[in-house]
């Protein structure tokens, strides 16, 4: 049987297919992410183009020509002229890219904090997990603001709008390994007391080569799902904190600081400059957590 | 019980050590305070002089607990941005704060326990499922999301209450409040829906949950046997006792919701203390930073506390098992 009928017919895939939440959530999920992959080439216009853009064509509603210039967008245009469309492609693709490296961040300090613990035991676990339970017990956007804030105040000035965007993956990273640490060394304390651990210890495997060959591939499901919930959280942070005016810098607008933009033309009747971005970044939110759920669902055997 | 008072409020005192070293580090070594409060005109003598006098001169160790001995006494030094005693700056905005937090606190409570027991007791009805989908959304939705659309459905399109703002505030002396005026009032509607309707879905779900594990026991049965009311079975033995857990959670929310009300206080443009501290994000602001974080710490260590042993005194099996192990 080739490698793609077998993974047809393995668990997760039949589980996939008879859930149509997780099918549609998986629709929606991955037609944002390849279109905001692939936003240079779907997107109509290039909104951070300053010579494409016209200035009249502002404030022009959605599916209607613009009363000076005739043009008709999709989505109408924010106050300079950009197409909203072409807007949300873009934003949706720094969105992603926020909210992927954070959780890719959050997921490897997370495992290595874990594994350390459940490995080394006494009072490196202690330790370790104090710090967890500290910083579990505050939210995590607090913390997230706190890391930025201490972040723009050890870079100069003259950096601050180079390095924003990962100033801000370290933020939410950090604010977000705990999850990961704590599921990480529960899984990883069972393991580590199992027959074939101790029997790799007894011909003498190298401890750091059973962690990571024995060990990881064993405790990487819940880490999985965690990672799915952790991304649409960490979207989420990453909107919040752009709305907030202190993520990214303006020049490279996310879904949360189209919002923040569009907020200032609600009360003049302009809705669309706000309505559609927020439509993006639900579905966006949305679609990834209901994932989230399908998998958690699935991987978990005691609810068969 | 003394001994286990004592030992929870020794780790109090020592997490906020640990927040106040953090914040400490924040003042002492983001950016340079002498550079930051005298400008670039300054000669080398003033630096030096200024050094002297604010201490950074003196050994590490020292300027800590001189740093504590001032925090709790209030001096948090004085706003890089507005030039004014960090204290005055959020003392004058903590009323705004703490206004919005409890009045979320109280309405998430009341309608969360409410639709939490209903959906329980009616765990097929058409209202219950509507009621838990719509709070799957409602957890989904970004809180500024939530606020943006409550302005304009409330604020822009039927224009029914304000949409920035506390409205008319009255001062006691040592207090602001938007309670004694209408347009206060009214001010205060949208923002503390925004802030409280995460909590309120949190704890209906685990009301909800609650209430189905204990309408499963033996004494539920045994008291429907009886012949007792369905009244007095559903509240007077079920709700009573699915609260404990429910107020732990609701006590510890409430620290949730002061910090929270940074996002809502941006939305409506509040005037409270989380809009202060976002301020100051945006402008390095250390000292401001570093007393909001001292500040919010308090509220939460002091909260698990007052939780801890409330919950202590309210569960007497959790004395019995302490009693019994003591023996």
């Amino acid at each position: 049987m080739s490698r793609l009928a077998r993974a047809w017919d393995s668990d997760i895939a039949w589980s996939f297919r008879h859930s149509p939440v997780a099918v549609v959530a998986a629709f929606v999920a991955l037609t944002i992410i390849l279109s905001a992959a692939f936003a240079p080439l779907i997107a109509p216009y290039n909104p951070f183009d300053p010579a494409s853009l016209n200035l009249m064509d502002g404030f022009t509603p959605p599916m209607e020509p613009n009363q000076f210039t005739g043009n008709t967008y999709w989505l109408g245009t924010d106050n300079q002229g950009r197409d909203i469309f072409s807007t949300i492609l873009y934003g949706a693709r720094i969105s992603l890219f926020v909210g992927f490296s954070a959780v890719l961040f959050a997921m490897v300090l997370g495992i290595v904090i874990g594994l350390l613990a459940a490995w080394r035991g006494g009072w490196v676990d202690t330790l370790l997990m104090r710090i967890a339970d500290v910083q579990l017990s505050f939210p995590s956007i607090l913390i997230a603001l706190l890391i930025f804030g201490v972040a723009r105040g050890i870079i100069p000035p003259t950096m601050r709008e180079e390095v924003a965007i990962w100033v801000l993956i370290v933020a939410i990273g950090l604010s977000d390994w705990v999850q990961f640490a704590r599921v990480v060394r529960g899984a990883a304390m069972v393991e580590k007391s199992r027959e074939y651990v101790q029997a790799a210890r007894v011909i003498g495997v190298h401890p750091i080569r059973i962690v990571l060959t024995h060990i990881l591939p064993n405790v990487m499901g819940p880490v999985l799902v965690i990672g799915t919930i952790g991304l649409a959280l960490a979207i989420i942070a990453e909107a919040t904190l752009s709305f907030l005016g202190v993520g990214v810098p303006p020049t490279q607008p996310s879904l949360g600081t189209l919002i923040r933009i569009g907020q200032g033309f609600l009360f003049s009747g302009e809705w669309w400059i706000i309505l559609f971005p927020s439509i993006a970044l639900l579905a966006l939110a949305l679609s990834v957590n209901l994932l989230g759920d399908w998998l958690r669902d699935a991987l978990n055997p005691r609810l068969k | 019980m003394i001994a286990y008072i004592l030992r929870r409020i020794a780790q109090a005192i020592l997490v906020m050590l640990v927040v106040a070293l953090v914040s400490f580090s924040l003042f002492r070594y983001v950016g340079d305070p002498v550079a930051t409060m005298m400008g670039q005109e300054a000669s080398i003598a003033d630096r030096e002089a200024l050094r002297d006098r604010l201490g950074l001169n003196d050994p590490v160790v020292i300027q800590f607990a001189s740093y504590i001995g001032r925090a709790a006494t209030g001096d948090f030094g004085i706003s890089y941005r507005l030039q004014q005693p960090v204290s005055e700056l959020i003392l004058s905005r903590l009323p705004a704060t703490l206004e919005l937090a409890l009045i979320s606190g109280f309405l998430a409570f009341v309608v969360g326990v409410s639709l939490g027991v209903y959906t329980a007791l009616n765990r097929h009805g058409w209202l219950s499922n509507t009621v838990m989908t719509t709070s799957l959304i409602g957890v989904s939705l970004p809180t500024f999301l939530i606020g943006i659309l409550l302005i304009w459905v409330f604020a822009v399109e039927l224009q029914w209450l304000p949409s920035f703002g506390r409205g008319e505030t009255v001062d006691l002396g040592w207090w602001t409040t938007g309670l004694l005026t209408s347009s206060g009032r009214a001010s205060l509607v949208l923002p503390a829906i925004t802030l409280g309707l995460y909590q309120m879905t949190l704890i209906m779900r685990l009301v909800r949950a609650e209430m189905l594990e204990v309408l499963r026991t033996d004494y539920i049965k045994f008291a429907r046997a009886r012949g007792l009311s369905n009244r007095a079975v559903n509240f007077g033995h079920a709700l009573k006792n699915t609260m404990v857990p429910v107020i732990t959670i609701t006590g510890l929310q409430l620290g949730s919701i002061i910090a929270f009300a940074i996002i809502t206080e941006t939305v409506f443009q509040w005037p409270g203390v989380g809009a202060l501290f976002i301020n100051s994000v945006q402008f390095v602001d250390v000292p401001v930073m570093a007393a909001y974080l001292m500040l919010i710490a308090l509220v939460f260590v002091v909260i698990n506390l007052v939780v801890d042993l409330l919950y202590y005194a309210v569960d007497p099996r959790l004395r019995a098992d302490r009693a019994s192990v003591g023996h």
